[in-house]
C-alpha cells in the first residue's frame, strides 16, 4: 500500500473522529446549558409544533436572513442548497449498492456544485464591496470562503477538465467504512480536494460552522411563548428557590 | 431642561444606512457607580484586584448558566444581515455599534479564553486579551445597547445582542465597574420600593390629588387606591406614572377604566414600580429581587389579579420572566393571565361593550403608534401570537376617530427603538439619546408630513420620557408623545356613582379591610 494512502486513509479517520467528537461535545455542552429565562424573539408560535414550523423555515428557507438582506440571502440559500446537492450526489461513494434517490439525484448534484461556488463567489464578493460587512470580515472569514471555493472548483474540475478513476475512489471510501483500506488514486486535482474537505471537517466544530447546530439550541427561536401558561425554571435558579 | 449642544442629525424623507466611520462614539459613556450603588446591589464597590482573572471567571460561569451566551458566541458567521438594523449604528455611524460590532468585543475575549482556534492563532480568529482599553470598550459600548433585540428578527440564527450586552454588564458589575444610572435606581427599588424613590406619603398625596382633578373634569368620583387590602386586582405600573407627563394621564386613564369595569384595584407602596432594571444589568438575582416585592405585595393585599400598566420593559419581565422569577402563581384567580396588561384589560371591556366611548374627544389629534421594543419583540398580548401589535391599536382605534400608522419598516416586529431604552434613559448619555432617535424620529416626520399626524402614542415609561426630551431636537413639540390610557381617558364616558354629589369624606378607610368578601 503506498504511503499516500496510509496518510489520506489516516487523515479522514483523525477528520471524522475530530469532527464528530468536536461536534458531540458542542452539541453536549448546548443541550447541558440551561436557558433560564422564556426569551423567544416575539411575534413566536404558541405550540411546540408551531416551534418546529418556525426552525424548519429558518433551516430550510433561511426565513430571518431574507427579512434581514435579500443579497446575502441569495447567495447564501444558492451556496447551502448547492452544497447540499453536492453531499447528497457524493454520498454514491460510501455504499453500494447505491440507492436509488442517490442515483436520481446524480446529474443535480453537479448544478449543485456550481450553485455552491457561484453562491460563495457572491458571499466573497460582498465581503469586499459592502463596507460594512469588510468591517466584520477577519481573515477567518476569508479563509473559511477560500476553502469552500477550493473543494468546489477542485471537484467541478475533476468533473470537467481531468477526470479521476472515481471507481477507484470510491473502492477507497468504502474500503475505510469496513476498515480494508483500499489505494488511493494519486491524483493531485483528487487529492487536493479531499485534503480540503479533511481540513473543513477538522475546524468545523471549531469556527463559526457551529452556526449549524447554534440554530437548533437558539432559545430565540427554538422556545414556545408561553410564559404565562407554564412556569419555566432553570435548575440553578430552582436553588434560589429555597 | 436645556437642550444639551450637540449635532442634531437632519431628517431626511429616507433613512440612509451610513458607511462605517470606526472610533465615533468612544468617548460615550455613562457615569460609573459608585461604591454606594454598587454594595446594594451585591456587587464590590470599584475595581477590584485581578479584576481580568475575576471578569473572565464570571465570563465562564455565565457561559454556563446561559445557553443564549454560550451559542450566540459561537454561531456568528459575520453575514451581516444586522449591521444596517441598530438605531444607534444609523444615528451614530460607528462600526462598534453594529451589532455584529458590539457583539464581536465580548467574541473575541471569548475565542481568546474558552477556544481553541483563539489560544492557538489569536490573529487569524480575531482573538484578544482582556485589557485595560477591552474593558473601556465594553464599558462605552455596551452601554450603547438598548436591548431592544431588533437584531435578533433578522439575524439567521437568532442572535440577540440584548443578551451579549446583559452579560457584558453583568460580567462588568461583578468586577465594580458598574453604571451608575441602574444600580442607583435599582437601590432605590429596595429602599423605598420604586425607581423615583418616591416615599408612600408623597404616592398617597399624588393619588388623591389625581382623585380631586378627575372630579374637577367630569364630576364622578373616580378612586385611586393604594394598599387597599383585598382589592381584587393589584396594579403596578411604572413610577414614572405618578409624576411625569404624559405618564400620569395614562394613570389617570387606568383609574377611570377600572372604575368603568366596576372592579376593586389598588396600587401598592411597596411594590410602586412596575419598571425592573435587573433585566437591563442582566443579572437574575437582582431581577428576581426586584419581581419578588410584587409577590409579597400580591399576598399581603389579598389580591386576585395582577395588572400591569404601560411600561415596555417591565412588561417583557412581567409577561416573559415574572412566572420564573416570582412564581408560580396559584394563589390568584385562574380564570386571568397572570400578569395581565392594561391594554388587555381595556381591549377585553371594549370587546364586551363596556366601556361607553367618545371618540370625537380624541378629535384635536391625528394619532400614530410607536410600538414599544419590548412589548413588540420580547413579549405577548391576548391569546395569538402578535396580539401586542393589534391589541394596543384596536384600543387607540377604539378611542380616536384619525389615526395613521407609521412606514411599515418601522413598526411591528421592525419597530425602531425610541433610543433610550435599556438602562441608557439619563442625561450623560444624551448625544446618543439624540442620536438613536433618528429612524424613529424619521418615520415619525414622514407620517406627519404625509398624512397630517400630529401625536404620537406609546405604552412604554422609558420610551415616553426619551422621547419628551428628544422631539425637541428634531424640530418637534414634546407634548406630541401621548400615554395610550391617556386617548382612553380622554374618550371614556364616565358612569356616575352614588357618592358623586356627596363632599369628599376619608371615612371609608375602615370599610377595606372588608372589600375582599365583596367579589
Amino acid at each position: 500500500m503506498s504511503f499516500l494512502t496510509v496518510v489520506y486513509a489516516s487523515l479522514f479517520y483523525l477528520a471524522v473522529l475530530i469532527l464528530l467528537v468536536g461536534l458531540v461535545n458542542k452539541i453536549a455542552q448546548y443541550a447541558r446549558t440551561p436557558a433560564p429565562l422564556k426569551i423567544p424573539t416575539t411575534p413566536a408560535p404558541v405550540t411546540k409544533g408551531g416551534v418546529v414550523f418556525r426552525l424548519v423555515r429558518e433551516v430550510v428557507l433561511f426565513e430571518s436572513l431574507f427579512k434581514g438582506n435579500k443579497w446575502t440571502w441569495l447567495f447564501g440559500w444558492i451556496f447551502h442548497f448547492g452544497l447540499l446537492l453536492v453531499t447528497l450526489r457524493h454520498l454514491r461513494y460510501f455504499m453500494d449498492p447505491v440507492w436509488l434517490p442517490i442515483e436520481l439525484i446524480q446529474p443535480f448534484g453537479i448544478y449543485g456544485g456550481m450553485a455552491m461556488v457561484v453562491g460563495l463567489v457572491g458571499l466573497w464578493g460582498r465581503r469586499f464591496l459592502v463596507n460594512r460587512v469588510r468591517y466584520i470580515t477577519g481573515p477567518s472569514d476569508h479563509l473559511i470562503l477560500a476553502l469552500l471555493i477550493g473543494i468546489g472548483l477542485t471537484g467541478l474540475g475533476m468533473t470537467f477538465v481531468v477526470h479521476v478513476d472515481v471507481v477507484s475512489v470510491k473502492q477507497f471510501f468504502l474500503g475505510l467504512l469496513s476498515f480494508h483500506i483500499q489505494p488511493l488514486p494519486a491524483d493531485p486535482l483528487l487529492l487536493l480536494h479531499l485534503l480540503l474537505v479533511a481540513i473543513l471537517m477538522i475546524v468545523f466544530p471549531y469556527s463559526k460552522l457551529l452556526h449549524a447546530p447554534g440554530l437548533f439550541f437558539s432559545p430565540t427561536r427554538n422556545q414556545v411563548d408561553n410564559p404565562r401558561e407554564e412556569r419555566h425554571l432553570a435548575p440553578w435558579a430552582r436553588r434560589l428557590e429555597q | 431642561m436645556a437642550k444639551a449642544n450637540l449635532e442634531v442629525p437632519e431628517l431626511q424623507p429616507y433613512l440612509e444606512i451610513p458607511e462605517v466611520v470606526p472610533g465615533v462614539m468612544a468617548h460615550s459613556r455613562p457615569f460609573v457607580a459608585k461604591p454606594d450603588h454598587q454594595e446594594p446591589l451585591g456587587f464590590p464597590g470599584e475595581l477590584v484586584d485581578d479584576w481580568q482573572n475575576k471578569a473572565i471567571a464570571k465570563f465562564g460561569d455565565l457561559l454556563g448558566r446561559y445557553r443564549s451566551l454560550q451559542v450566540y458566541m459561537d454561531a456568528c458567521v459575520k453575514c451581516g444581515s444586522c449591521t444596517d438594523k441598530c438605531h444607534y449604528y444609523i444615528g451614530t455611524k460607528d462600526p462598534k455599534n453594529m451589532p455584529v460590532g458590539r457583539q464581536d468585543l465580548m467574541r473575541k475575549v471569548y475565542r481568546r479564553y474558552f477556544t481553541l482556534p483563539g489560544k492557538w492563532f489569536p490573529k487569524l480568529v480575531g482573538a484578544e486579551d482582556l485589557t485595560k482599553e477591552v474593558l473601556d470598550d465594553w464599558y462605552s459600548y455596551f452601554h450603547q445597547c438598548s436591548q431592544c433585540r431588533r437584531c435578533s428578527v433578522f439575524c439567521p440564527y437568532g442572535i440577540d445582542t440584548a443578551e451579549i450586552s446583559m452579560a457584558a454588564r453583568e460580567i462588568m458589575d461583578h468586577i465594580g465597574v458598574g453604571q451608575k444610572y441602574c444600580n442607583e435606581i435599582i437601590g432605590k427599588v429596595y429602599k423605598i420600593g420604586n425607581n423615583l424613590g418616591l416615599p408612600g406619603p408623597a404616592l398617597r398625596d399624588t393619588l388623591e390629588g389625581l382623585e380631586e382633578d378627575v372630579y374637577d373634569d367630569t364630576g364622578v368620583k373616580v378612586r385611586y387606591p393604594i394598599d387597599k387590602v383585598g382589592a381584587e386586582i393589584l396594579l403596578v405600573t411604572p413610577s414614572a406614572d405618578f409624576f411625569a407627563e404624559p405618564h400620569v394621564d395614562g394613570l389617570v386613564g387606568y383609574g377611570k377604566v377600572f372604575h368603568e369595569a366596576g372592579v376593586s384595584w389598588t396600587l401598592s407602596t411597596h411594590a410602586s414600580e412596575a419598571a425592573n432594571f435587573g433585566m437591563f444589568i442582566g443579572s437574575y438575582e437582582n431581577m428576581r429581587r426586584v419581581s419578588q416585592r410584587i409577590r409579597e405585595a400580591a399576598i399581603q393585599l389579598k389580591v386576585k389579579r395582577i395588572v400591569f400598566g404601560e411600561c415596555g420593559h417591565a412588561w417583557r419581565v412581567a409577561y416573559s420572566f415574572l412566572n420564573t422569577l416570582a412564581g408560580p402563581w396559584d394563589f390568584l384567580d385562574p380564570r386571568y393571565p397572570v400578569p395581565q396588561h392594561i391594554c388587555e384589560f381595556t381591549h377585553d371591556l371594549i370587546q364586551q361593550g363596556k366601556l361607553n366611548l367618545d371618540k370625537s374627544q380624541n378629535d384635536d389629534m391625528v394619532l400614530t403608534y410607536h410600538d414599544s421594543c419590548n412589548v413588540a419583540r420580547a413579549s405577548r398580548m391576548g391569546p395569538t401570537p402578535g396580539g401586542q401589535f393589534d391589541i394596543p391599536r384596536a384600543v387607540i382605534q377604539a378611542v380616536c376617530n384619525h389615526f395613521h400608522d407609521m412606514d411599515e419598516e418601522t413598526i411591528r416586529e421592525r419597530t425602531f427603538c425610541c433610543g433610550g431604552g435599556g438602562g441608557l434613559l439619563t442625561d450623560d448619555l444624551m448625544e446618543l439619546r439624540v442620536k438613536g432617535a433618528l429612524p424613529r424620529m424619521t418615520a415619525l416626520n414622514n407620517v406627519m408630513q404625509e398624512k397630517g399626524v400630529t401625536h404620537m402614542a406609546a405604552i412604554c415609561a422609558i420610551c415616553k420620557s426619551q422621547f419628551t426630551k428628544v422631539l425637541p431636537y428634531y424640530g418637534m413639540e414634546m407634548e406630541q408623545i401621548v400615554s395610550v390610557h391617556q386617548l382612553v381617558s380622554n374618550a371614556i364616558v364616565l358612569t356616575p356613582g352614588e357618592d358623586d354629589d356627596l363632599d369628599d369624606e376619608d371615612e371609608e378607610e375602615d370599610d377595606d379591610e372588608s372589600a375582599d368578601d365583596e367579589d
